[in-house]
């Protein structure tokens, strides 16, 4: 076995965006417009989840301080976390949600597709898995924005809305890698299918790799983490 | 049922040792669907006997990343090998290769049929497209997808226009 080990933020920017991406989605449970929506959004969330985590499991051996998924997941503050600053945005609306899907399932798809192929055989495996289930992911909210962005005026008003609000975050995505090109090219097929104007490039805000972080983060990490810190060590 | 089932790759060469470990393990059912066993969806990978301890190692691999049965089978795993008078059971996980719905065998295949389940098709691509799915019930082509998520990770919800029942649908993965 000559398999590499990927260098821990590495790990955890992976591992982070699942993870605040679920618990983002696990939030429309009971809110989602129709009753198969919240379905499908528990489902996208409990596939984030799967992935987080493998792969947080991963990075907690490779950390090597004795700790494992639960103790990355619910004891880290804010600027551990090296999550893309787009996953933990709010969703004001479903079309931000649906914005958000689109541009992080089709990131993560291509992500997860070279990953398959890494030297890293453990993360391999997990990306071979992860990249079947965000392509399902990209085909459910491409059919969403389609039908949001090419519906009624006010679905139109939102979805291009969200679509403007998110497209900075998007930049931070490619930070060291060179899939920008092949993510546009799936997303800006859907915005003009969507009838929806692509952006233009400009303010690109990022820091999400090293722990700089939006003011919602720490909300999100409140909500998330106050089970496992009011009762530390606590078993079913 | 639909005619392109090709079942798992094979089973693995199970030692005489093992044989017994693996029969316990294999009729271990899914705990979401209760219809077909572990083994024909593929998810039983390998057992082994270690010679000198007598610890049984059985391995299994997750449908989805996230499948919550994943535990629960786990622990049914054990208890199942435990019970056919291995005292030292180890259940190991395997990632690689990716499970697919390819992998489900013939016999799972007709057993989610009879219970309601329209069976996957093919896999092709990344993702598999499901062309026509038949009713499980009546047989008729004529159906149609209403939610693209179900009941759990791996199903999707249709109904079929010919009987007008709603059914589940193992989704191609």
């Amino acid at each position: 076995m000559s398999s590499t080990t990927t260098p821990l933020d590495e790990l955890l920017a992976i591992g982070d965006d699942a993870l605040i991406a679920a618990q983002r989605l696990a939030q429309w449970c009971s809110r989602a417009p129709e009753m198969e929506e919240d379905v499908a959004l528990a489902n996208i969330a409990l596939d984030q989840l799967g992935v987080a985590r493998l792969v947080l499991s991963y990075a907690a051996e490779v950390e090597g301080a004795g700790g494992d998924e639960d103790t990355l997941a619910y004891l880290r503050d804010d600027r551990q976390f090296r999550n893309c600053l787009l996953v933990e945005l709010p969703e004001p609306d479903f079309a931000f949600a649906m914005a958000k899907l689109l541009f992080l399932s089709a990131f993560q798809r291509l992500r997860y597709e070279a990953l398959a192929t890494s030297a890293d055989e453990r993360l391999a495996a997990i990306a071979a898995k992860a990249v079947k289930e965000s392509a399902y992911h990209l085909d459910h909210a491409t059919m969403w924005t389609l039908r949001l962005g090419d519906g009624t005026e006010e679905s139109h008003r939102r979805m291009q809305n969200a679509v403007d609000e998110l497209w900075p975050y998007t930049h931070e995505l490619f930070e060291g890698n060179e899939l920008r090109p092949a993510w546009l090219s799936i997303v800006e097929a859907v915005l003009a299918e969507a009838t929806l104007t692509r952006p233009t490039d400009g303010w690109a805000p990022s820091g999400g790799r090293v722990g700089l972080h939006t003011e919602h983060l720490s909300y999100l990490l409140a909500e998330m983490q106050v089970v496992h810190r009011a009762h530390p060590g606590a078993r079913w | 049922m639909t005619g392109h089932a090709t079942g798992p790759a094979s089973r693995p060469a199970v030692s005489a040792a093992a044989k017994p470990a693996w029969d316990a393990a294999a009729s271990v059912v899914d705990p979401e669907i209760r219809a077909v066993t572990i083994e024909e969806l593929g998810i039983l990978r390998d057992v082994t006997v270690d010679p000198d301890t007598g610890r049984v190692t059985v391995t299994i691999t997750p449908t989805y990343s996230g499948c919550p049965a994943l535990d629960v089978i786990r622990d049914e795993v054990a208890r199942a090998v435990r019970d056919a008078g291995y005292d030292d059971v180890v259940v190991a996980t395997s990632l690689a290769p990716a499970w697919s719905t390819d992998m489900i065998s013939s016999s799972g295949r007709e057993k989610l049929a009879a219970a309601g389940i329209a069976p996957p098709g093919p896999v092709r691509g990344p993702v598999g497209l499901t062309l026509r799915v038949r009713c499980p019930r009546c047989g008729s082509p004529e159906t149609e997808q209403v939610s693209r998520f179900g009941s759990t990770a791996c199903k999707a919800l249709w109904r079929c226009r010919a009987c007008t029942e709603p059914f589940e649908h193992l989704k191609a993965y």
